[in-house]
């Protein structure tokens, strides 16, 4: 964990909560048919807020929304320059075929983890297409990537990083800013 | 997460958490070769060789898959038809082989400590594929993998050893992982071939077959190594069948629910009966499944691993 002292709180847990909300009202605006949304969490940020979109999807269409995981270790283009990432299952409830997947992150910077997670996905199959949602879009991209879903732009320096922490039983709980 | 090691030497340096991380990264992997598309690019532009100075087709090709799988581009290079019949050295033809840009180098040679001399001047990633009678690691690795996921946890477990310990690096490997990893180890078999220095590693030792047999969860039985030994060693198959073979009589007074491994190839009607060997108990054919994952899970991690961590 990071020192307390160059850490500081941007999100608390009701902020967070109201925005993510809103996020998953945007997705069921954007597309009316619950039945082909596949929400997949990139691990592990990714993971419990897909989760959460989950939820609050269900009770928007009025169903069970397919939720999974995605893992974008191995896919990554660091892999030469560091050590090996711990890896985490990659889990899809069902065929992607012509579902529209909503890929879900933390925290969105580079854009490289979503164009790993992008290529782990398409080694599944052929989604009809793929959406992006994110809590937090902290800039500095190095990708042509783009969010379509954000819960909240926090402009960030580029030496600093943004950690989205969770309580135990996988909330979001407080979004931190660590300067070095 | 632990694993900062540029090679996989052997399995008696490793710790246990290094072992376990193996384990997990193959759980991962082995998800990959159950998909359509069995292929991940995480050794992307890598090149493998595949250095095997003693004959072996299983690990060869099993290798050879697993780095295929990660998208490495992997050559393989037989003692056959080297260099080695015109007089070469070891040290040479390694550094031949590195000349060529390999990344990594996995050797199979029948004297033991090869590659842990071709690591200490290489600077490619140097993975044991069996060095004489001395280690087998990644075999150990995929019996352990194949073993956790039919039982769970290791610790605890009772493993017996069947078979010519003496000369098989497939048991040093063996026994190792699984006592670090908490696991009682039995060994059995003739007596000139299961030598009592082998309590030394913690194991319990015996020669009557059923003793060895009744509280077993998992049962891994191996093959004699003809090539290996300089004299006889027991006085007929016949014998060594009847007294410590596999036979239906015998697995009928073992656990209803232990396993049968073996890392092959298998002489049935030797060490184990034929009709043992296609039950349902053996757990035989998984285990080839299960070693592309656990050799993916070691090439993955050796690349990661840098030159001061060794």
């Amino acid at each position: 964990m990071a020192d307390p002292n160059t850490s500081r709180t941007v999100l608390e847990a009701d902020a967070i909560a109201r925005a993510w909300r809103r996020v998953a009202h945007e997705i069921a605006e954007a597309h009316a048919d619950g039945g082909e949304v596949m929400l997949v969490g990139i691990q592990r940020g990714g993971v419990p807020l897909a989760r959460l979109l989950c939820e609050t999807l269900g009770g928007l269409y009025g169903g069970v929304i397919a939720v999974g995981a995605v893992e974008p270790g191995l896919h990554r283009d660091d892999l030469s320059q560091r050590a090996m990432n711990e890896l985490h299952p990659t889990e899809l409830p069902g065929d992607l075929a012509d579902k529209v997947v909503v890929l879900v992150d933390d925290v969105l910077s580079t854009g490289r983890t979503v164009r790993a997670s992008i290529d782990a996905l398409m080694g599944f199959g052929r989604p009809r297409c793929i959406r992006l949602a994110v809590l937090i879009d902290r800039g500095h991209r190095e990708l042509p990537i783009r969010p379509d879903f954000v819960g909240k732009n926090l402009p960030t320096h580029p030496d600093e990083r943004v950690e989205v922490r969770f309580t135990d039983d996988g909330a979001p709980n407080t979004v931190e800013i660590l300067s070095p | 997460m632990s694993w900062h090691r540029k090679h996989l030497l052997d399995i008696e340096s490793l710790s246990a958490e290094e072992i376990t991380t193996v384990l997990d990264t193959a759980r991962e992997f082995k998800a990959v070769g159950e998909r359509d598309i069995k292929k991940v690019p995480a050794l992307q532009g890598k090149t493998v060789v595949n250095f095997f100075v003693e004959p072996s087709t299983r690990t060869r090709i099993s290798f050879e898959l697993s780095a295929k799988r990660l998208s490495a581009d992997i050559i393989n290079f037989a003692a056959d038809a080297s260099s080695f019949k015109k007089g070469e050295s070891l040290k040479d033809t390694a550094r031949n082989l590195e000349a060529l840009n390999a990344d990594i180098i996995v050797i199979r040679h029948s004297a033991a400590g090869a590659p842990h001399f071709l690591a200490r001047f290489l600077k490619a990633h140097v993975v044991n594929a069996g060095d004489g009678a001395h280690e087998h690691p990644t075999q150990a690795l995929l019996d352990v993998f194949t073993i956790r996921e039919k039982k769970g946890d290791i610790a605890g477990l009772n493993v017996t050893i069947l078979g010519d310990i003496l000369y098989s690096r497939v048991a040093r490997s063996a026994i190792w992982c699984l006592r670090k990893l908490g696991a009682n180890v039995t060994l059995c078999g003739p007596s000139t071939l299961v030598p009592r220095i082998f309590e030394q590693m913690g194991c319990r030792v015996t020669y009557d077959t059923d003793a060895a047999l009744a509280d077993a969860d998992v049962i891994n039985l191996l093959r004699i190594q003809h090539e290996r030994q300089r004299k006889t060693m027991f006085p007929s198959i016949g014998e060594y069948a009847s007294l410590f073979g596999l036979t239906r009589a015998r697995l009928a007074k073992t656990k209803p629910d232990a396993l049968i491994m073996h890392p092959g190839p298998m002489n049935r009607g030797v060490e184990i009966e034929s009709e043992i060997a296609d039950g349902d108990r053996a757990v035989i054919l998984e285990q080839v499944t299960n070693g592309i994952a656990a050799r993916m899970a070691v090439l993955y991690l050796v690349n990661g691993g840098k030159a001061e961590d060794l």
